[in-house]
């Protein structure tokens, strides 16, 4: 099959249009065979749009389509292999779980031995065998997401799509089904493709990001290389807390209102932005070598795990694990050394 | 004794003036069914087991005679008569119901599918015809398929009539007249599950390689049920006892169990066998939807 190939999925110039407005500009992405990829991005970006012309839900105005080197732009949704899991499950809310799994079996005309044989093999792997005979109304929302990704599953798709598939879950188990998500992808080593909007779940599941806003594709890689490395504000601050420094470039480092930042290297630009997340700020009694900044606490939040500090000047965000209590009006050294400093291509 | 209260839907209240207030509003409703349908039911219960007098008289003799008539004995031995227009008209109330039912899903879909603007002026124009009566709208139909007009002249020219005349009274003319008498019946509880229809379904089914006849069956049709159902019912049960349509339209040739009923309360002054027929009809009916639910509660639908 052309699809054992490690060419994987790629679009190429994908574009489309609603009206007036530009869903998807320019995208080519690359997505090699056995990836975990992730579109990431805030409500209206385009993300899902991208996601069902992968699927054949949606046709693109331009662009290119393929998969194993073969190109499917024109293939209908039922003639991919590629299966999706649909933000709401789209359960057949008449047939039993065991029919649900086995609806796309059953489309294609498998003998009834090998669909029981491969629904109950999908079934048991997710833990759903007791739930075989249920309708879907009869189950809680976990289980009918298992649902739906054992009957995308079973098909043995190439490519795996995921529409936010945990939106609807709550915390706690969203939390649990991320890395089971994870495993189960790193056990069949299918290419998984996830659509969301919550940047936790990208970087718990995924090999590589893909950060959209507008349509169009503004960052991917690894989630160290985008949350460690963002190029622009939207991606820093997208992806986790970053504290957003604006200063005019200043010999080796930049002219802030907090003071003079060293940096490591000159930016290309005059005036711009650094940025530096919260929990790379480290604190200290007395001032540190470089780049240190006299703080006043202003406010203090408990996240259980650590603390969220708000500090004059700034507002600076500071995220400590240290046992120290801080009260408003404390002032402490905050060292934001230059490696930890990000600096922006643009704002 | 001591009251007990109670919350409903955020009324603080007592169980006895709960009672008391259904009781007040039920009761209006419930004297008119009794009084001007249950009574009389009963009364054509009893009838239907008297007898005709010489002048059409009805003679307070009990006995069988009206239903075995029905069953087809009569003075001259059994004859399938009236079995076979009881089994015309199921028939006609069938075929009817599926032609309604199969012209309704793409009106349905057509309509949910303008922009809202114009969505309700097609909707108005399914419902228009409704504002005529119904006798006035049958008598519509022998104008428009009167000789002179293109659809006879088509007939005549692809040689299905002769050329002059007209194209009632037959079979495809009652059908003409039935389906468009009940077409609003199907479609307009059938739009409102349409217009409610999850398209995400449809695209899980084409996701998961299903043939067209399978989305339709899997994703499609489990969706519009409860509004089929409705228009099903609708028409099927007025279908069975339709009689102006047929009368008019079929000519007297085309004789359904409705005719058939109005000729004994009509022109045959036999009450008691006219009420003995609608009973058998009454029956019929019940027995229909009683099959007709016991299917749709089926778990598959192919």
């Amino acid at each position: 099959m052309a699809s054992e190939t490690n060419e994987g999925l790629r679009l190429q110039g994908m574009n489309k249009r609603f009206g007036k407005v530009h869903a998807v500009r320019d995208v080519s992405l690359e997505v090699p065979s056995g990836q975990f990829f992730t579109l990431l991005g805030p409500s209206g970006c385009g993300k899902t749009t991208l996601l069902r012309i992968i699927a054949g839900l949606e046709m693109p105005d331009e662009g290119r389509v393929l998969l194993g080197g073969r190109e499917i732009t024109n293939l209908p949704a039922t003639r991919r292999q590629i299966n999706t899991v649909f933000q709401s499950y789209a359960l057949f809310p008449h047939l039993s779980v065991f029919e649900n799994v086995a609806f796309g079996l059953r489309s294609r005309k498998f003998p009834q031995p090998e669909i029981e044989q491969r629904v109950n093999k999908r079934l048991e792997m997710l833990g759903l065998q007791a739930m075989a005979r249920r309708r879907p109304d009869q189950l809680s929302g976990g289980q009918k997401q298992r649902v739906a990704l054992a009957r995308a599953l079973v098909n043995e798709p190439d490519v795996l799509l995921l529409d936010e598939p945990m939106s609807a879950l709550d915390a706690r188990l969203r939390a649990q089904v991320q890395v089971e998500l994870r495993r189960l992808q790193q056990k069949l080593g299918r290419t998984f493709i996830l659509v969301t909007h919550d940047q936790d779940e990208a970087m718990v599941v995924s090999d590589r990001i893909a950060v959209m806003r507008d349509g169009a594709v503004v960052q991917s890689g690894t989630p160290e290389e985008v949350y460690d490395d963002p190029r622009t504000r939207f991606v820093a601050e997208f992806l986790g807390a970053a504290n957003l420094i604006r200063g005019k470039a200043a010999g080796d480092g930049l002219q802030a209102d907090i003071g003079f930042l060293h940096l490591e290297k000159t930016p290309p630009w005059d005036e711009g932005i650094v940025a530096i997340r919260p929990e790379w700020i480290r604190l200290h009694e007395s001032q540190p070598a470089k780049n240190g900044i006299r703080g006043r606490v202003r406010e203090v939040i408990f996240r259980g795990t650590d603390y969220d500090l708000w500090l004059d000047p700034g507002p600076l965000r500071v995220r400590s694990h240290t046992y120290k209590h801080f009260k408003p009006g404390d002032e402490i050294w905050l060292e934001l050394a230059p490696q930890e400093l990000v600096i922006l291509d643009e704002d | 004794m001591k009251t007990k209260l109670l919350v409903w839907y955020g009324e603080l209240t007592t169980t006895r003036s709960l009672v008391r207030r259904g009781l007040y509003f039920m009761s209006p409703g419930m004297l008119w069914l009794m009084v001007f349908l249950v009574l009389p039911g009963l009364v054509l219960i009893v009838v239907s087991f008297a007898s005709r007098g010489a002048y059409g008289e009805l003679l307070w003799e009990f006995n069988l005679e009206n239903y075995r008539r029905l069953a087809g004995f009569g003075l001259f031995g059994w004859t399938a008569d009236y079995l076979m227009i009881v089994w015309r008209s199921v028939w006609v109330a069938l075929v009817t119901t599926a032609l309604s039912v199969a012209l309704s899903y793409p009106l349905c879909f057509f309509i949910a599918h303008r922009p809202e603007r114009t969505r309700y002026l097609w909707l108005t124009m399914v419902i228009i015809p409704f504002w005529t009566n119904m006798v006035i709208r049958t008598y519509a139909w022998f104008l428009i398929l009167a000789p002179a007009l293109p659809f006879a002249r088509l007939a005549a020219l692809l040689g299905i009539v002769s050329p002059g005349s007209p194209l009632y009274p037959s079979v495809f003319a009652v059908y003409l007249g039935m389906v468009s008498m009940f077409l609003p019946f199907v479609a307009l509880p059938l739009y409102a599950s349409i217009e409610r229809l999850d398209w995400e379904l449809v695209e899980a089914a084409q996701d998961l390689y299903a043939s067209r006849v399978r989305v339709f069956m899997q994703a499609i049709l489990p969706q519009t049920l409860p509004g089929l159902s409705v228009g099903v019912i609708l028409t099927f049960v007025p279908a069975m006892g339709m009689f102006v349509v047929p009368d008019l339209l079929g000519g007297a040739k085309y004789m359904l169990v409705g005719n058939l009923i109005q000729q004994q309360f009509g022109a045959s002054r036999d009450w008691a066998f006219g009420a003995a027929i609608s009973m058998g009809l009454m029956v019929l009916t019940l027995f229909s939807l009683y099959l007709y639910r016991r299917r749709s509660r089926g778990e598959n639908f192919l």
